[in-house]
């Protein structure tokens, strides 16, 4: 509860700051609109449906790269720390694209697929499945080995070990490698939103852009507190019950 | 197959170690951690290995266990040729290696999990059965980070006895605790061992441990791992690591193992 009155008093203030710059008029009102006009916007585009239309659209673009890179990603880095041959191979690719900036990805996914939703699709797939990939391996190859020889004396071995011993003690990497895979996979998607306009749907990133383009400052803001509102939803909803459970059992300082 | 019957304690094993030998490449160094290593261990017997780093205890335990090969010689339980590891035999490390993943009660299930023919109910019963004997049945759904050294290594025995095996090999399972609770945990663990007779094979450098707990004391020399003396303690139990009777076997014990040591200075590969 404290903590509620506190977060809420300083947004108050951050709020009532803005509002005394834009009053102060060191900036014009085109390049700085106050809240309120800002408010008023994300009313409107609320009423009217823009605004969740955009969110949807990109949520689901999200969704879909995302999940299918965990689903690909995790399997990929549990049999790159099994086999050498995939690390030396596989393992070097993924550790080269991942540190790729994901926005990287935009151009070519244009060129091979065309304004399309496959477009969106691959690059989100990109900004997700290689870091899972690394974290997953090296999660698996960062377990005591202890862990493994006390599972086979119980009689755990081969696809069981794997399973129940060797991915529940790489769950703190596997989920770091899905938090920066979420925070790559949302990076390269507004990027490529921005970039492009996709006929499958207008997402916020070309609300965004259209913003710029209408030089609807009060759009501009707007749109961006909308993605800062779902990324924190996201970081609270995707990932704080995994870290919960981690600092929990782990007994790691939260 | 009824809760009853599976908390029937089994007949205890009978081990057998034959002119093992065991060498370990490490670069261009070849270790010589076991050199023809006989020892033969009676159904329900609690033997303590004995003797400096590196001579190949942890080696032998873990060739009983089937967790490592031999180059030379053999090892059976029950005239079993042992080739891999088996509920038969279960482990307990210094570390606790307990999995942090999993609660009090999990830890203790997990082997339970392995063991056919168990219902679910069967299975929390029989875990939480153990969790009784070691004392932490109050503790089943703590996370293994709350838990004390010597509280870890009690869970840790738990779940080694949980699917009732028939010989226990302990690797200086006390070697991280303090003094007041390794002398609370032998008195548990020879109250245990005679409610549940299991062969013990037990690794220590603690002289005194070993003599509090063993029907036999083996001795061991570095390079090449050798057995080169064994004591029969031959005290009543329950046995008290202060008593002068125990005392004076591990005086005597000590001396032996320093005068093997001291021989074996000059290098004999
Ligand atoms: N996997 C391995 N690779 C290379 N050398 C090894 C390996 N395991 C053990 N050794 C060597 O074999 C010898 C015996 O090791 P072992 O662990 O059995 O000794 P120990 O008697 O248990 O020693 P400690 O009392 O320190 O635990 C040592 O010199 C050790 O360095
Ligand atoms: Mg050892």
């Amino acid at each position: 509860m404290k903590r509620l009155i506190i977060a809420l008093l300083f947004f108050a203030s951050l709020l009532f700051v803005w509002e005394a710059l834009v009053r102060a008029g060191v900036w014009s009102a085109v390049l700085l609109p106050s809240p309120a006009i800002v408010a008023r916007y994300l009313a409107d585009a609320a009423l009217d449906g823009s605004l969740w239309d955009a969110s949807l659209v990109t949520l689901r673009r999200l969704f879909a790269g995302y999940l299918t890179g965990i689903v690909l990603g995790l399997p990929l880095g549990l049999l790159t720390a099994r086999f050498r041959f995939l690390r030396d191979t596989l393992g070097l690719v993924a550790l080269g694209l991942q540190t790729l900036p994901s926005v990287c990805w935009v151009p070519l996914a244009l060129l091979w697929f065309g304004q399309s939703e496959t477009a969106m699709f691959f690059v989100v797939l990109m900004g997700t499945v290689w870091s899972m990939i690394i974290a997953t391996e090296n999660g698996v190859r960062n377990v005591p080995p202890i862990y493994a020889r006390a599972a086979l004396t119980m009689g755990s071995k081969g696809l069981h070990t794997w399973l129940r011993v060797l991915l529940p003690a790489s769950l703190p990497f596997v989920v770091s490698g899905m938090k920066q895979g979420w925070a790559f996979a949302w990076r390269s998607l507004m990027a490529a939103e921005i970039y492009v306009t996709v006929l499958g749907g207008f997402g916020l990133g070309h609300l965004l852009h259209y913003g710029r383009e209408l030089n609807a400052m009060e759009q501009v803001i707007g749109v961006m507190v909308v993605i800062i509102a779902i990324g924190l939803l996201a970081d609270k909803a995707l990932f704080s019950p995994w870290e919960r459970f981690l600092h929990k059992r782990w007994g790691t300082a939260s | 197959m009824t809760l009853d019957t599976e908390l029937l304690n089994p007949p205890p094993a009978k081990l057998s170690v034959r002119d093992v030998s065991k060498r370990f490449v490490s670069g261009a160094r070849e270790i010589h951690a076991l050199d023809h290593v006989s020892l033969e261990i009676g159904e329900g017997e609690f033997v303590c290995l004995v003797g400096p780093s590196g001579c190949g205890k942890s080696t032998l335990l873990n060739i009983i266990a089937g967790l490592e090969r031999t180059d030379g010689g053999d090892v059976s339980a029950e005239g079993a040729a042992i080739s891999a590891p088996g509920r038969e035999r279960m482990m307990m490390f210094q570390e606790s290696a307990l999995f942090p993943w999993l609660d009090v009660l999990g830890n203790v299930l997990f082997g339970l999990h392995l063991k056919p023919g168990l219902t679910k109910t069967e299975r929390v019963a029989v875990a939480r059965h153990y969790l009784k004997l070691v004392g932490l049945e109050k503790f089943e759904r703590a996370n293994v980070h709350e838990l004390s050294g010597g509280m870890k290594q009690r869970v840790a025995l738990a779940r080694a006895l949980a699917p009732n095996p028939r010989v226990l090999l302990m690797d200086e399972p006390f070697g991280a605790l303090d003094a007041l609770t390794r002398e609370q945990l032998y008195g548990d663990l020879q109250r245990i061992w005679a409610e549940r007779r299991k062969t013990i094979v037990f690794v220590t450098h603690n002289v005194r441990e070993a003599v509090c707990l063993g029907d036999r004391v083996v001795l061991f020399s570095p390079h090449p791992g050798r057995i080169r003396e064994e004591f029969v303690i031959d005290l009543p139990r329950p046995r008290d690591i202060n008593s002068v009777e125990l005392a004076r076997y591990s005086t005597r014990i000590t001396a032996a193992l320093k005068n093997h040591t001291a021989h074996n200075e000059e290098p004999s590969e």
